[in-house]
Order: C-alpha cells, then sequence, then structure tokens
C-alpha cells in the first residue's frame, strides 16, 4: 500500500461495508487547530464543509480524519486569518483542486444537466399527467379519438375484441352511478 | 465436507432454477397445468436447496474453519458467536449468498402461500424469478465462490472489520436484503403481467402484499443503517448523501411510488402501465443499489477494474434482467392503458401527485449519484455532487409531498372538490402555524427556511388524524359509535394512518436534528468542565478497560444540570488488536427529546483530551417515526383483502385469453 | 411514415420506448466506467505557471527550492516522503536519471513528521535531486494540487507546468510517457 492509495478509514474499510453503508470517520477538526475568534472559526467549518476531502470516499475535510484534510483545514483558517474572503479561500483551493473539491458542483455549462436535470424530469413528468387528463376528457365515444384506449387503435385499425370490451367497459362504468363514488366521506 | 455440501446444493439449486424457468413458461403459453405446477414445487426445492448451501457457510463461519478462504480472510476465532454468524455475510461471496437466499426464499412463499393465485400467473412469475435466481448463482458459482478452500488452512483468521461488530450492523444487510430482493417479487409479477398482456385489479392485489412486505423490510433495512451511522460514526450524523445510502433510498422512493399506484390499479382499474414500469423501476433501482455499489462503479471504479471479470458479469446480468423487461414493457405495455376515469382534483389524482413527486425524487437523486459517473465517461472533468445538491433538490421536492399528504386521503375517488376538502383541515393549519412559531420562539430565526420542517411535520400529523377523525365520525357521533367505526375500519386504512403519521414523526426528528443541533469541542485536562445547551459536563478522566477481542480507553464524564448531577457517561476509543483497527464508540444519552452525545478524541501532549459534545434535539424522533411507519406497514399487511389466502377473485386461466398486444406491433 | 409518427398514439408509443434507450445509454456510460480510475484527478495546473512557493532547506543541505529555481531549463519536480512506500519503489529509477544526468530532478520533500527522517531516508536510498524544498505542512504541496506520494510534474523552461503524473515513474512509464515530453519541451 502506497500512501497514494492510503486512503483514511473510510475508503480502507470501504471493500467490507460498500454494499451497506456510507461510511465515515469520527469528525476530524480538532481543537487545536481551531481559531481563537469564533465568528472566524465558524465561517472556517462552513467553508470546510464545503470542500471535499480528494484523497476520500465521500467526506468533506471537516470531517476528515486524513491528513491531506487537515492541511486543507489548517490552510483555510490560515488565509481566512491573513483576511481572505470566503470565496477568495475557496476559489484558491478550487484553483489548485478543481471542481471536483466543490461538494456543491458550481453551477456551469458542464452541470446544467445536474442542477436543471430534475426541474426538466419534473416539467415533463407534468406534462405526462396533463396529457393523460386531457385524454380522459376527451369524449371517449368519438371513433378514434386518443383515448386512454391502446393507441394501437388508431384510425385504420379497427376495434378488436378485447378493445370492444375494454372500451364497453370503460363507457359502461363511466354511466354506472353506484361506481362514482367509493371514498369515505363523512 | 460441509463446504463441499454447501457449493454441491448451490450447483443443485441453478439446475432447478433453470428448470423453473422453462418449463412452466410453456405450460402457461400451452396451458398445461401439469407443466405449470412444476413452478411452485421447484421454488420450494430451489429455497431448501440454498437454505441448506447457505446453512453450510454459516457452519463453517461458527466452527471457524479456516480452510475455507471466506472465512480465513473475515473471520477469527476469538470474535463472540453473533458477529462469527454475521461475518458470513459481512463479505461479497457471502452476501451473495445472502441475497440468492433471500430470493429463493421469496420464491418459496409465493409458491407456498399464493395458493389462490391464478395458476398462469403464478407459474410465469415463478418463472421470472427462477430467471434472475438462475443468473446471480451463476454469478456466485462463477465469479465469488464463497465455498473456495485454502490450502494448508491458515491458524487463525484476519478478522471482521471491527465497525461491522455491532448489533445493529449484523442485521443491517439481512433487512437492506428483504427489502431490495422483495421488490422482485413486485418484478416478477409485472414481467409475468406483461407476458400475459393483461393487469386488472386482481393483479393489483397479489403484488401489493409481497410490495408492502418489501418496503416494510427496506425501511427497517435503512433505518437501521442510518440509527448505526449516528452512534457508531462519532459525530451524531445519520445521512450522508453517500452513494451507498442513495443506492438504499432510490428503491425505497420508487417502491413508494409504486404502493400507492398499485392502489389506483386496484381501485379504479386505472394507472396500469404506469403501475408496471414503477414495478420493474423499483427493482432495477434495487439492483443498482445492490451491485453497482457493491461493486464500486460509484464510488472506486477501481475495485471494478482490479476485478474485471465480475464487473462485467454483473452489467450483463443488469442488461438481460433491466433491459429485457423494458423491451418488454416498451412491446406490451401500450396494451395496458386504458381503467377508470378520475378527475385531476381526486383521490387517484393525489395519488398520482405522489407518483409525480416520488419518481421525479428518485429520478434527481439517481441523476446526482451517477452524474460524477456520467460526466467523467463523457470527458466532461470531475465533479463530486454532496449534501448540498442533494438537500437543494430532494426537500423541495418532498416539501409539497408532505403538504399534499395531508389533503389526499380526504380526497373522494374519481372526483373531488378542494373547496370541500381544505376547510377540514383548520385544525392542521393551526398545528402548523403553532409549531413553526414554537420553534422560531426556542430556536430564533437563524435556522430560517428549516423551521417550516416543524411547520410541515405538524400539519401532516395533524391532516392525517382529521382524515381518520372523519371516518370514524369523531365527535360528530356518540365516542361508542366512533370507537366501533374505529374497529370497523379496514386495516389497510389503519396502515396508511399509522405510516403518514409515523412520516410526520420522522421529519420533526430530522428539523430537529438538521437546524437545531449543538457543538462544542474542546480539549479538557481531568477535573475541567464544558458547557452545551444548559449543561456543565465535567471530564473526570480516562480508564482502561478490556473488552471481548479489543482494548478500550474510557473516557468519565459527569453531566450536571444546574449543578445538580444528571448522568456519568462513559465514550470509548476501542482498539482491535487482531484487525489493527480502531473504532470510537460514542456515549448517547437519549431522551425524548433530543439525544446528548460525547465522543473523546485523541489525548494530546499536553495531557489534555479531546472532548466532543453534541446535543441533537429530537433526533430519536427519527427511527421513532420509522419505527412507526414499519408498524403502519404491517398493520396494512394484516388487512383481510391483502391476506394471501383470500378467495381467489377469478378461476380462468389467464393464459387461454387471448393477448390483446399481439397485433399492436405493426 | 412521418404521419405516423406525428399522431398522438405513435408518440405515445415512443414514450414506451424511452426507458429502454436510456437503460442502455447508462449501461454504455457504466461499461465506459468499468475502465476508469476515479483517484486519477486531473490537474487544475497543466500549462500553469509554478506556483509561487518558497520552501526553506533540509536539514543538511544548503539551498532550499523556491518557484524561480524552477526556470531557465526543463525539469522534474517530485513530490516524496521517507513515509511513502510507492517512493522508495520509484527511486532507483530517479537514481538512474540522476546518474546519467537525464534531466534535473528537484524535490519536494512533504510532510515529514521527524526533521531528519527525509534526509535518514535519502541518506539510505541515496538522493537523485538537484534541489530540495522542505515541506512539512503541506503548504506547496497544496499550492501544486498535491494529492498524495509520489507526484512527479514536469517544468518547461518558462516555469510553466506541463505534465502531472501520479505514481510512481516506472521505466516504461519514463521512455513510454515522460521522456518523450521532457525531448520536445527542449526543442520548443
Amino acid at each position: 500500500m502506497t500512501r497514494h492509495r492510503r486512503r483514511p478509514v473510510r475508503a480502507a474499510i470501504a471493500s467490507a461495508l460498500l454494499p451497506f453503508l456510507a461510511i465515515g470517520a469520527a469528525a476530524a477538526v480538532e481543537p487545536r487547530e481551531m481559531l481563537a475568534d469564533p465568528a472566524l472559526e465558524a465561517r472556517a467549518r462552513e467553508i470546510s464543509r464545503g470542500l471535499r476531502c480528494v484523497v476520500c470516499q465521500n467526506e468533506s475535510i471537516d470531517e476528515s480524519h486524513a491528513d491531506l484534510a487537515r492541511d486543507l483545514r489548517r490552510l483555510v483558517r490560515e488565509r481566512l486569518a491573513a483576511g481572505d474572503s470566503d470565496g477568495e479561500v475557496t476559489r484558491y483551493v478550487v484553483s489548485r483542486y478543481g471542481d471536483f473539491v466543490l461538494l456543491k458542483p458550481p453551477l456551469k455549462a458542464s452541470t446544467y444537466a445536474l442542477w436543471f436535470g430534475p426541474l426538466v424530469i419534473l416539467a415533463a413528468g407534468a406534462v405526462a399527467v396533463a396529457v393523460y387528463f386531457r385524454r380522459q376528457a376527451a369524449p371517449a365515444s368519438a371513433a378514434g379519438a386518443p383515448t386512454g384506449a391502446p393507441p394501437s387503435a388508431a384510425s385504420t385499425t379497427p376495434l378488436s375484441a378485447e378493445e370492444e370490451r375494454r372500451l364497453a367497459r370503460l363507457l359502461d362504468r363511466e354511466t354506472d352511478p353506484s361506481r362514482v363514488d367509493e371514498g369515505h366521506r363523512p | 465436507m460441509t463446504v463441499e455440501l454447501g457449493h454441491f446444493a448451490l450447483i443443485l439449486a441453478l439446475t432447478i432454477a433453470l428448470l423453473q424457468g422453462t418449463l412452466p413458461l410453456r405450460g402457461a403459453a400451452r396451458g398445461d397445468v401439469r407443466a405449470m405446477a412444476v413452478a411452485p414445487a421447484a421454488a420450494v426445492v430451489q429455497a431448501v436447496l440454498v437454505a441448506v448451501s447457505f446453512g453450510c457457510l454459516v457452519a463453517a463461519y461458527v466452527v471457524s474453519d479456516f480452510s475455507v478462504l471466506n472465512v480465513a480472510l473475515n473471520s477469527h476465532s476469538s470474535k463472540p458467536l453473533i458477529y462469527k454468524v454475521a461475518g458470513a455475510w459481512g463479505n461479497h461471496e457471502g452476501s451473495m449468498l445472502l441475497w440468492v437466499l433471500i430470493l429463493a426464499l421469496f420464491g418459496g412463499a409465493v409458491a407456498v402461500f399464493g395458493g389462490n393465485l391464478p395458476l398462469g400467473l403464478k407459474a410465469r412469475a415463478l418463472a421470472v424469478q427462477a430467471w434472475i435466481a438462475a443468473g446471480f448463482y451463476l454469478f456466485i458459482l462463477i465469479t465469488s465462490n464463497p465455498f473456495a478452500r485454502l490450502l494448508p488452512p491458515p491458524a487463525d483468521g484476519k478478522g471482521l472489520n471491527p465497525l461491522l461488530q455491532d448489533p445493529g450492523l449484523a442485521l443491517h444487510p439481512p433487512f437492506l436484503y428483504l427489502g431490495y430482493v422483495g421488490f422482485s417479487m413486485a418484478f416478477s409479477f409485472a414481467v409475468a403481467a406483461l407476458i400475459e398482456g393483461r393487469v386488472d385489479a386482481g393483479w393489483a392485489r397479489w403484488v401489493r402484499p409481497w410490495t408492502l412486505a418489501a418496503w416494510v423490510f427496506l425501511t427497517i433495512g435503512i433505518a437501521l443503517g442510518s440509527w448505526w451511522a449516528y452512534y457508531e460514526l462519532g459525530w451524531g450524523g445519520w445521512w450522508f448523501w453517500d452513494p451507498v445510502e442513495n443506492a438504499s433510498l432510490l428503491p425505497w422512493l420508487a417502491g413508494t411510488a409504486l404502493l400507492h399506484s398499485a392502489v389506483v390499479v386496484e381501485k379504479r382499474d386505472a394507472l396500469k402501465g404506469w403501475t408496471i414500469f414503477l414495478a420493474i423501476i423499483t427493482f432495477a433501482l434495487s439492483l443498482l443499489g445492490t451491485f453497482l455499489v457493491r461493486s464500486g462503479v460509484l464510488t472506486s471504479v477501481h475495485a471494478f477494474a482490479t476485478d474485471p471479470e465480475r464487473g462485467v458479469f454483473i452489467l450483463a446480468l443488469l442488461v438481460i434482467i433491466i433491459g429485457g423487461s423494458l423491451v418488454l414493457f416498451a412491446w406490451r405495455g401500450p396494451s395496458l392503458e386504458g381503467g377508470g376515469l378520475f378527475q385531476p382534483v381526486s383521490r387517484e389524482g393525489a395519488l398520482l401527485l405522489n407518483n409525480l413527486l416520488l419518481t421525479t425524487a428518485a429520478a434527481a437523486v439517481l441523476l446526482g449519484t451517477l452524474y460524477p459517473l456520467l460526466l467523467e465517461a463523457m470527458g466532461g472533468g470531475k465533479v463530486s455532487v454532496g449534501p448540498p445538491f442533494f438537500n437543494a433538490v430532494f426537500l423541495p421536492l418532498m416539501a409539497p409531498l408532505v403538504v399534499a399528504m395531508a389533503v389526499g386521503p380526504l380526497l373522494p375517488w374519481k372526483r373531488g372538490a378542494l373547496a370541500a376538502v381544505l376547510p377540514r383541515l383548520w385544525v392542521a393549519a393551526v398545528a402548523a402555524a403553532a409549531a413553526t412559531a414554537l420553534a422560531l420562539a426556542l430556536l430564533g430565526d437563524a435556522a430560517g427556511i428549516g423551521l417550516l420542517g416543524f411547520g410541515l411535520a405538524a400539519w401532516l400529523f395533524a391532516g392525517t388524524l382529521t382524515e381518520v377523525a372523519a371516518r370514524i365520525q369523531l365527535f360528530a357521533v356518540p365516542l361508542r359509535v366512533s370507537l366501533r367505526r374505529a374497529a370497523g375500519l379496514p386495516r389497510a386504512a389503519w396502515g396508511m394512518t399509522v405510516a403518514h403519521a409515523g412520516l410526520a414523526i420522522a421529519i420533526a426528528g430530522m428539523t430537529g436534528a438538521a437546524i437545531g443541533k449543538t457543538e462544542v469541542i474542546r480539549a479538557l485536562a481531568p477535573g475541567e468542565t464544558v458547557a452545551a445547551a444548559g449543561l456543565t459536563i465535567r471530564f473526570d478522566g480516562l480508564s482502561q478497560v478490556a473488552g471481548g477481542n479489543y482494548e478500550a480507553i474510557q473516557g468519565r464524564l459527569t453531566v450536571k444540570r444546574q449543578g445538580e448531577p444528571v448522568a456519568v457517561m462513559t465514550p470509548e476509543r476501542r482498539i482491535y488488536p487482531v484487525e489493527g483497527r480502531e473504532t470510537t464508540e460514542a456515549a448517547i444519552r437519549s431522551r425524548p427529546w433530543g439525544d446528548l452525545y460525547l465522543v473523546i478524541g485523541t489525548t494530546e501532549a499536553d495531557g489534555r483530551t479531546v472532548v466532543r459534545v453534541y446535543v441533537n434535539p429530537l433526533v430519536p424522533w427519527i427511527w421513532t417515526g420509522a419505527l412507526v411507519m414499519v408498524v403502519g406497514g404491517a398493520i396494512s399487511l394484516a388487512d383481510r383483502r391483502l391476506r394471501l389466502g383470500a378467495p381467489a377473485r377469478r378461476a380462468t386461466v389467464p393464459a387461454t385469453i387471448p393477448v390483446a398486444t399481439a397485433r399492436s406491433e405493426g | 411514415m412521418a404521419q405516423a409518427l406525428a399522431s398522438p398514439a405513435s408518440r405515445s408509443r415512443l414514450i414506451y420506448v424511452l426507458p429502454v434507450a436510456l437503460f442502455l445509454g447508462l449501461a454504455a456510460y457504466f461499461w465506459i466506467g468499468l475502465g476508469k480510475n476515479p483517484h486519477d484527478l486531473p490537474s487544475t495546473l497543466i500549462d500553469q505557471p509554478v506556483p509561487a512557493f518558497a520552501l526553506p532547506p533540509i536539514a543538511g543541505r544548503e539551498h532550499g527550492l523556491t518557484a524561480a529555481d524552477l526556470r531557465g531549463q526543463v525539469s522534474l519536480v517530485n513530490v516524496f516522503g521517507s513515509w511513502c512506500a510507492a517512493c522508495r519503489i520509484e527511486h532507483p529509477f530517479l537514481m538512474r536519471l540522476k546518474s546519467d544526468n537525464v534531466v534535473p530532478i528537484h524535490g519536494i520533500n512533504w510532510r515529514e513528521k521527524d526533521r531528519d527522517a527525509g534526509p535518514q531516508w535519502l541518506k539510505r536510498h541515496g538522493d537523485p535531486y538537484t534541489r530540495i524544498g522542505d515541506d512539512p505542512d503541506s503548504r506547496a504541496a497544496i499550492a501544486f494540487g498535491v494529492t498524495g506520494a509520489p507526484e512527479t510534474f514536469i517544468v518547461d523552461r518558462q516555469g510553466t507546468i506541463r505534465y502531472k503524473h501520479v505514481g510512481p515513474i516506472t521505466p516504461e512509464v519514463w521512455t513510454g510517457t515522460l521522456a518523450p515530453i521532457v525531448a520536445r519541451l527542449r526543442t520548443e
């Protein structure tokens, strides 16, 4: 095992635990590393929580026991003490290790799909639901209309026996008052 | 010898699975009852064989047979018995065997308890189940044989990772696998229905108990894992959005959606194609969870690269199982449309909203989990996707879901009106406002929007109670009548009420843990004190304690409130000499309103010991809530209509029904 | 056909095919992912001037290492430590490069807990370095974006980082990858 492959606790035991759990080590920020000024220390903690320990599995440098994480924690505090803004400290670390160190990926061309993906999925789902209701609302009796019936039934193919049955069931249900409300109303 | 027996039983199980995967399928297609009857018999034999196989491995662990490579690598003679047993599934090969054991047991259970299933559906579902099993038997036998011998045997084993030597964690994998694998039943039923070409209310009713059981197990598994992380990892975190955790959350989200959409199929004969799709996706996510994470594709591809045989095998299996079923769905799915009509504002509409939000959330978590891999594969560079992303995306999707959860159950089927329902939720609205205001008063406005979490929890809890109160006409009729009505409510209804209330409790706990946490880290000399959240904690000193297979340094801390001693707590650092590892054992004082969580760290050169103090309000509510949800699921599972022995609804063999999809190829 | 595609029926048919397509795409990415090592972190510093740094000498040496030392000729900057097992693996080869006088190798002696550990290690295994900077608390290592040892940077005449190699330098790595880069940079 080289130092290079020597990853901290999380990764070292990953082979055994991988299927089951997130693996973490005890919180690692040590009292002797901390800044005397509580406001500055709070900023340092906040920044550290957003920076990934690059040699770890999925930990921030604030949580990690790794030597490199400790050195980065110290660097963050030194820079803050020297008067850097939070953004400057983060930018410095990113300039050395790349976007990989940011636990919150930056919004840029390569991450548009990540950040807007969920929104697009939600919108697509909402559209699909809307289409579903529109088709339902279309008069089921109009021949060939895009109803909830099998799409292959459109215009050219005549309805099969099964589809006739289904349509009949559909219409029947629509007019059957006993089926209207199965809810439990007080 | 035992080990060879286990190996042989597994090979036999493979041949039985191949038989079970072919004959009944043919029988179902031709209406041959005798061929179909092979399926349940084979499923039972398979279950017995795999149980024997698994039993042999456990036996090798119990007697510490270090001539078995797997035992030598993962056990040690000095381990307590429970961890010798748990060690059997604490490694890749053994956990794979546990996986197929559970798969075979589920198949056996369908064979034994599914007496009222239509013969064709049962034969086909068991055949599909057998194909999955055959794939994984092959995987184990070819790439991950737990019965390989090591000659000459070493004097003793290498031991089990000490982090795994914990009762919570010993039980965690079996429950997680019961959940993952349980969803295979829904999958097999879905594929069987696609082969048959029909889905109806009866199908939904047969699938529901299996899905519900899997959901209950998975909920237990996730809760156990998160609880373990909380008390064992030593800083009071309970959820990390780690790929490993996400892998268990994904099938849970999809499975929850599936449970709800299956209700619509059962009650209204609608959303059939969608429900089939969800059944496939839920199991696909379970497979992804078990195997891609297990193989390290998500976390460390290196593990894969060093063992390409396993990686390729797993990928091929996933492509066949998931890809194959999706192709079948693309072919047969369109014929499953149709069914009962309903308005957007209705019970079905609310369940559809539930599905929309849950599946979007699952897709978002999947996207975040896979994105680093996808981007790198496309040459887009390396990014990390951490908790800030997941919180930013997941929570806004969950908030409206929780709001709707109080409204949905009050809506009637088919069509309803919000104007009629919302006024009935005034109690919930008042409760939400009161909870938010109380949290603001106690915690201040620094927590910001997080305070709304308490409001949501109160809204959901009160809304859920409103629904059940309305059903039993509480206060509208004499109490005696209400109680009689309560007793008469279907268990499934009670299950829903309890499960929803459990989620409300868990949300309160999660919110408290997220925004109310106090952390103080100090290096203390013996006799020095530290103050946190109104408590004074004195560090009394360290002592050496010997455990069974570890040595511990134990810290002693006296906790006082206003000068009155309330507790003496003893966190430890344990050193396991066999494995050469160290663990942190937090001391936790759990009370309903929160935990006091103490950890000791290293002792510095000046003789001071690092003491970490965490006050985590409401954290126990997270697991209490999960437990209540599990109870809700169990109650629902006991519903008469879902009982496995419920009378069969149709007698015809479905295979004789013309397959509607044959034409839709053109 | 175009008309058929436009009909709502075929469109909804397409929706059923979409999951298959998505899944197969995903599987393809997994396939590509099989061959990748997630611990390869590409350097952000390629084609950037070496970071400003000034390291003191290690015990027993007169000169440390500064950014200015890396200007003037093509050189290697090798991050090493006495605690690093893989550094032992590449060390004999670095000694050979030194004795053949192929290219100047500068060392960053990283994160020695004990001030004498680095010098003693070099005494035992040989010292291939032209200049060595002592970096006990990772100042230069972080400035170079180092994640582990050994790592080796190729710096051109202008003092610009042109390549980063992670892990030990083996003869294969040298002849296959590093030597051609060094040769090319010399002709620039």
